[in-house]
């Protein structure tokens, strides 16, 4: 009986000093920041040194690009658009970096970096190490269209010329299989020309199954119709 | 200094217009000073640095401040009501600055030397309540209702505790004016009424711990009553959005900007006059004048204002019942118990 | 706030005064939400009557996405932005469970880095929700303070993996790079640093008499209702219930280190207020820094890359994994046609089922308690509503 009545006014006084007590302890811990450096930088004079691995904005170093379209495919946003022609085999697109023979052209090469969202699957599957995520952060637009990068660094007119060129090749190439599969008709049903003829179409819409690709590595097969 | 002016200008009504003017010479300029520091001060308790590009480390950052708040668009609620609302930003206003009437920034520089000053302070002081009252209900925001009655239910209760502390001023000075009760501290810091006054040393020894006590409930409760952490629940930014002040934009909004730091320096002005001093220098008659006194009586309001900053960023808010308990339960006893052991002392 | 001025006040004549309950909507912008939680709250006066949660503001069809992933690996960036605050662990519970279904076994390497970055993220995860509770009661310095320690977490991240939020770190059957060789020096170096400052944060805020008195009693929630509304993590332990995944269901390498299991025990008020569930949170970080030294200690050597699968490619087969997020029980139930897509990714997030006791709860609290128990509920929008 005597605790009971005991317990609310040690409580009561116990809250006034503990009340008291915090509120100092608070006020010291307080003061002591009051005087130490602070931590904030002033961003746009100063700016933070950026780790090595910093994954920010994409860059793609068109050079080394074949058109393989892995990027393309690892991207789970699908921010990235290639488009491919392919060349003749007078045509000498020269080699990469990592010593790969180019085999296509690459038209159209765009990375909508509004829609990116930096999780850097693009970059492990590329065969030669050219699209890379760089520190470079800073890049706001006020028009979203500015934030569409194309890469390509074909001319309009060169691009015409190897669509061109690679619309003969094709239809040297379809007049060879026509013919081949004219002297096999003669043995085999015609269904077996118009199957040859089939995959190779060419300028399909942009973000469409782009052409099967002679340097594809085993998990292209993954790829969905979609 | 009134008498200066009358014989300076002759006895007429520009003499009054500067005298009631002048304060309004010091809020503006010490309100900038003040946001300054608030910020800085928080800043540098969080590890950060506050306003760093305006001016040498942001110096003209409030200056840029009052220019924004200046040029908003000055939005008025479709459902508020609206002479309601734009009236009350001005209460409040009002409210504050009556109270630097009486508030002696120097012996020869009082406003209005009443015989009632702090009686006056503690009547004026509660006009502010109508005028978040006001705000609170002309907004027609549910947030806004509430921070108001919070804030109306605070304040009265806050004020019965800091009476009880001007009360026990009272017993022992004898007057209510704030000048006198300054007089009576003047030369030196051991008369101030924190240390028990100018009386011999066993009644001051005696009349210290229930000073000091006094000073702690005056000083919580002068918070309670400028509504600040950790009593700003009326304007309790996580619960209640901005309280009272969240439809108000522009202008409007800066009064009741100007209004809370005005009042933050008139309840530490009154910290300083009725336990510190006043405009007293704390060296007795060296560095005392009319012109030391108000840098006295200036210095000393800025530091408890800075305490107050200080204790802002530190403590977390009271609940609204919380709140009621610390004034009616804890405060109020203890005043009542501290007049009762002053009133003693001071009639022994 | 028309409907109850429309009522006069009638009180003379002896008629008691009617009064209304008011509905409020705390949300979806609102300052103590976290995000675009709409809560609506039935109040009398203070009082709360009734809350009405609204989620689905923030609903991003997680997994309707994952359906329509190419591949698994597709997924981890996805599962990185339910729980934004803490994606290294969201990363780990799926590769935990697309490990299992593809019954891979990853190097152990793999698996203490893993248990360093999801403890480190504990630790980040468990700042901000500090903070910002210091916040929801009107302390701003801690915040300041945490989101200062939740930096030098994010370098460490950075340093790690280039991203400081979503990071797309752990990958099915590894992790997308190997610590730098810096890494384990300054992640020891910030163990250091971080244990005296748990204890400022806990006397600026844990152990103040103001924040005390306001979230304990608060809030209560008890044992058998946290079990009943299938609360987990933090929420659970604060109610006293000693259930811990890392411990109790173990994964990765969690049983190779000495630990505790921190669980409220009402030392301020009741058994599972909010103040227990604050305090399970700061001394949990503790613990994450004890298994992060330890794991530091003990880290073998490997290659990280060595168990990525060529192609990811699971039986038919379904399988459920579940790790301890810092909010909770963070689930993945995986159901795999054989091909290389998903057929269906089923999350169950914590921060749904914690935020779901809230109408229990808070009855009866004020507005301001609302606040505080939204607070110690430490929801993250982003996986309440995926």
């Amino acid at each position: 009986m005597v605790k009971m009545k005991m317990n609310p006014v040690r409580e009561y006084f116990s809250g006034v000093y503990l009340g008291l007590k915090t509120a100092f302890i608070g006020m010291k811990v307080t003061f002591s920041h009051l005087f130490t450096p602070a931590v904030t930088i002033q961003y746009p004079t100063q700016k933070m040194k950026l780790p090595e691995r910093a994954r920010n904005r994409l860059y793609v170093n068109m050079d080394d690009c074949i058109g393989c379209d892995q990027c393309s495919m690892a991207c789970p946003v699908d921010c990235i658009t290639i488009e491919t022609i392919k060349s003749t085999p007078e045509d000498n697109l020269g080699v990469t970096s990592t010593g790969q023979k180019k085999r296509l052209h690459v038209p159209v090469f765009d990375i909508d970096i509004a829609k990116c969202c930096y999780c850097g699957l693009c970059v492990p599957p590329c065969p030669t190490e050219c699209i890379k995520m760089t520190d470079v952060y800073e890049f706001a637009e006020f028009d979203r269209h500015n934030l569409i990068y194309s890469f390509a660094t074909m001319t309009p007119a060169e691009i015409e010329t190897a669509r061109v060129k690679a619309k003969k090749m094709e239809e040297e190439a379809a007049a060879k299989k026509a013919a081949a599969a004219k002297a096999a008709a003669e043995a085999k049903i015609a269904a077996a020309a118009k199957a040859a003829t089939a995959p190779q179409v060419q300028q399909s819409a942009p973000v469409q199954a782009p052409p099967p690709n002679p340097a594809s590595p085993p998990n292209d097969s993954q790829q969905k119709p979609e | 200094m009134e008498q200066f002016l009358i014989s300076l200008l002759g006895d007429n009504i520009w003499v009054h217009i500067i005298m009631g003017a002048l304060p309004l010479v010091f809020i503006l300029p010490y309100a900038l000073v003040t946001i300054y520091l608030e910020m800085k001060i928080a800043a540098h308790m969080q590890d950060r640095l506050a306003y760093m590009r305006t001016g040498w480390h942001g110096t003209l950052q409030p200056f840029a401040d009052i220019l924004k708040l200046l040029q908003k668009e000055d939005t008025i609620p479709t459902a508020a009501d609206k002479i309601l609302f734009i009236l009350a930003p001005y209460i409040v206003f009002t409210g504050t600055y009556a109270a630097f009437a009486v508030l002696p920034f120097s012996k020869a520089y009082v406003g209005s030397d009443l015989n009632i000053g702090l009686f006056y302070i503690v009547a004026i002081s509660s006009l502010v309540v109508v005028g978040l009252l006001m705000a609170g209900w002309a907004s027609n925001n549910k947030w806004s209702l509430f921070g108001a009655l919070r804030s109306a239910a605070q304040i009265v209760s806050y004020e019965i505790p800091s009476a009880f502390a001007i009360l026990a001023v009272i017993m022992i000075t004898g007057t209510m004016s704030l000048n006198g009760i300054s007089d009576f501290q003047s030369s030196g810091i051991q008369n101030w009424l924190i240390f028990g006054g100018p009386f011999p040393m066993g009644k001051k020894l005696l009349l210290f711990p229930f000073m000091l006590i006094m000073f702690v409930i005056y000083y919580i409760s002068s918070m309670a009553e400028v509504n600040r952490t950790p009593f700003d629940i009326p304007e309790a930014e996580s619960e209640l959005v901005q309280g009272y002040n969240t439809e108000f934009s522009g202008m409007k909004f800066a009064m009741f900007y100007l209004a809370e730091y005005a009042n933050l320096f008139v309840v530490s002005a009154i910290v300083t006059v009725l336990f510190f001093g006043g405009w007293a220098s704390p060296f007795g008659t060296f560095m005392s004048g009319p012109g030391w006194d108000a840098f006295w009586f200036i210095t000393k309001g800025m530091f408890f204002v800075c305490v107050n900053i200080w204790l802002r960023w530190t403590l977390p808010r009271l609940r609204v019942d919380q709140l009621m308990y610390v004034s009616w339960k804890v405060l109020t006893p203890f005043a009542l118990f501290c007049v009762l052991a002053i009133g003693l002392i001071v009639v022994w | 706030m028309s409907e109850i001025i429309t009522t006069p006040p009638v009180s003379s004549t002896g008629r008691t005064l009617r009064t209304e309950e008011m509905i409020l909507n705390m949300g979806p912008q609102h300052p103590a939400t976290h995000g675009v939680l709409r809560l609506e709250l039935v109040v009398d006066g203070e009082i709360v009557v009734d809350v009405i949660p609204h989620i689905g503001y923030l609903h991003r069809c997680f997994e309707k996405h994952c359906e329509h992933m190419t591949n698994y690996q597709q997924v981890i960036p996805y599962t990185d932005r339910m729980d934004y605050v803490a994606s290294m662990t969201n990363e780990f519970g799926f590769v935990v469970a697309a490990e299992r279904l593809l019954k891979i076994q990853v190097p152990e390497r793999v698996d203490y880095i893993r248990v360093i970055m999801a403890e480190f993220q504990r630790i980040a995860s468990h700042l901000i929700a500090i903070g910002t509770y210091g916040i929801d009661i009107g302390a701003f310095t801690p915040f300041l303070y945490c989101f200062r320690d939740r930096e030098k977490i994010l370098d460490l991240f950075e340093m790690t993996c280039g991203a400081r939020l979503l990071y797309n770190y752990m990958w099915v059957g590894g992790l997308s790079h190997d610590v730098p060789p810096d890494f384990i020096p300054k992640a020891k170096e910030f163990c250091t640093y971080f244990k005296p400052n748990i204890k400022e944060l806990n006397d600026l805020l844990t152990y103040n008499e103001i924040f005390v008195k306001r979230t304990a009693n608060v809030g209560v929630l008890p044992a058998d209702v946290a079990i009943n509304y299938g609360c987990s993590g933090p929420m659970l332990r604060g109610s006293g219930v000693d259930w811990d995944l890392r411990r109790d269901d173990p994964y990765s390498v969690y049983h190779k280190f000495d630990w505790d299991v921190c669980v409220g025990k009402g030392e301020m008020g009741t058994v599972g207020d909010c103040w227990d569930r604050h305090i399970v949170r700061a001394r949990e970080m503790e613990q994450s820094v004890r298994i992060i030294e330890q794991a530091l200690e003990q880290i073998p050597e490997g290659d990280v890359h060595a168990a990525i699968p060529k192609r990811i490619r699971p039986n038919p087969g379904e399988v459920y994994a579940r790790i301890e997020s810092p909010r909770g029980e963070l689930g993945y139930y995986i159901v795999s046609d054989g091909s290389a897509t998903p057929y269906r990714i089923k999350a169950r997030s914590p921060a749904f089922s914690n935020l779901s006791v809230i109408n229990e709860i808070s009855k009866g609290a004020m507005i301001a308690d609302m606040v505080a128990i939204a607070g110690s509920i430490d929801i993250v929008l982003g996986e309440v509503d995926r």
